[in-house]
């Protein structure tokens, strides 16, 4: 089980990312939990500041723009 | 900063070295073939009257509507790509420990390459707060982010050269720094949203993370295609008034209120820019109808500025982070700030 953050206030590419995490995890096949972080505060506690942010059991993988879902699906399925 | 490299999916793509050269040879093919092509349309096909009121309307909107799409479609992607090199989480580091002077510099002309959007406005604002950097020079990078921007850089250099484009560069970071060192001495820290001051400190800090170029490039062209989609209704709002105005308003008029005659055309024009809003690319094509008209640099520039830097939208988007009261001095100094530009380059270029 993986936990997934998806890190941004609600703009349009928060939005994207979120979709595509969602692909990514189908097209992993995991079983996995997607939260999305809205306040400031737990955004900036991950020393953020160009949203959206994609963290994975508590690791920064990507910020500040939208990967696709198969590279957070390759990401999901690493180790 | 310690690098975090991912590994990639594996993607079945172009060659990227073809594409990029496509895409190249495309452009430049556009960019040299628009100018013939335009008038071709407007005088031949459509058969309008060289001269003319409406020719010349028509002749404007359809010479700049594809010029304006291609520069900044080409720039931005080449400004997108190099700014992927200094994420504002970088450019914090650089920025917390200088001083006001240097802090507010560095802040204005980081405030060039970093565009201006309720997504990036308040966590940027925040972030800065966060990591100690001074409020003046917070101020400094808020005001230069909508002014001086890549946008308006490429357009002003496309349309009338570098001279016009560096002059109003330099004009904007002059206001940025400025009104930084302005609102810096002004104490205006109880202003700030209490949550705000509660976050200081308390940041972690970001790691970078390694981009192959091929995700550098197809992150700088999807930006850009979304940014050209966003503007674009601006633009044609812009260039339509921009073609009227160059078919049709009198040179006299435009000499009478904005002309060197007329000791207050910079006040004037910046009290009608202040309610207007509109971001540089949709006040550009009017800037270059207003010139072409014969309205002094200095008074332009200011009725550019005030368009651009003052806007209700981003006040409101600010509005989240600190109070009224400080969202009113910053109004008023970038105020007088544009019209000591206006003045001040009225005086320089004659």
């Amino acid at each position: 089980m993986k936990t997934i953050e998806v890190l941004g206030p609600g703009c349009a590419n928060c939005v994207r990312l979120e979709k595509n995490t969602r692909e990514a995890v189908a097209l992993a096949g995991i079983d996995a939990q997607i939260t999305k972080v809205t306040d400031y505060a737990q955004i900036m506690a991950y020393g953020i500041m160009s949203t959206p942010g994609l963290v994975i059991d508590g690791r920064v993988v990507s910020y500040g723009r939208v990967p696709s879902a198969g590279d957070i699906a390759a990401w999901l399925t690493e180790r | 900063m310690t690098t975090l490299r991912l590994r990639a999916a594996r993607r079945i793509h172009p060659p990227l070295k073809l594409t990029v050269a496509v895409a190249v040879v495309a452009w430049l093919i556009a960019w040299f073939a628009e100018a013939p092509l335009s008038d071709w349309l407007t005088f031949s096909v459509l058969g309008l009257q060289r001269g003319s009121h409406f020719g010349e309307a028509v002749g404007f909107f359809l010479l700049d509507v594809p010029k304006v799409l291609l520069l900044l479609v080409g720039i931005i992607t080449v400004v997108t790509l190099i700014r992927g090199f200094f994420p504002p989480e970088k450019v914090r580091s650089a920025l917390a420990g200088r001083g006001n002077v240097a802090g507010s510099a560095a802040a204005a002309s980081f405030g060039i390459v970093t565009p201006f959007c309720s997504c990036s406005a308040v966590p940027l604002f925040i972030g800065f707060v966060e990591a100690g950097i001074p409020l003046g020079v917070t101020f400094a990078f808020l005001i230069s982010s909508p002014m001086v921007n890549e946008v308006a850089l490429v357009l002003l250099w496309g349309l009338f050269g570098p001279g016009i484009a560096l002059v109003y560069m330099a004009a904007g970071l002059t206001v940025a720094m400025i009104g930084g060192l302005v609102i810096g001495r002004l104490h205006m820290e109880r202003f700030v949203e209490d949550y705000v001051w509660a976050l200081q400190g308390k940041g972690g800090t970001a790691i970078e993370i390694h981009l192959s170029w091929e995700d550098r490039i197809h992150d700088a062209w999807a930006y850009t295609r979304d940014l050209v989609k966003r503007i674009t209704p601006y633009l044609l709002i812009g260039i339509s008034i921009g073609a009227l105005i160059h078919g049709y308003a009198p040179t006299d008029l435009v000499a009478a209120i904005g002309g060197r005659s007329n000791p207050f055309a910079v006040p004037i024009v910046v009290l009608i820019a202040l309610p207007l809003y509109s971001n540089a690319a949709g006040t550009i094509p009017i800037v270059q109808a207003l010139l072409g008209k014969g309205m002094p640099m200095g008074t332009t520039l200011a009725f550019m500025m005030a368009i651009t830097a003052i806007s209700l939208p981003e006040f409101i988007i600010l509005r989240r982070v600190i109070k009224w009261q400080l969202i009113a001095v910053f109004a008023t100094v970038v105020t007088i700030g544009v019209l000591f530009v206006g003045y001040l380059f009225n005086f320089l270029i004659a």
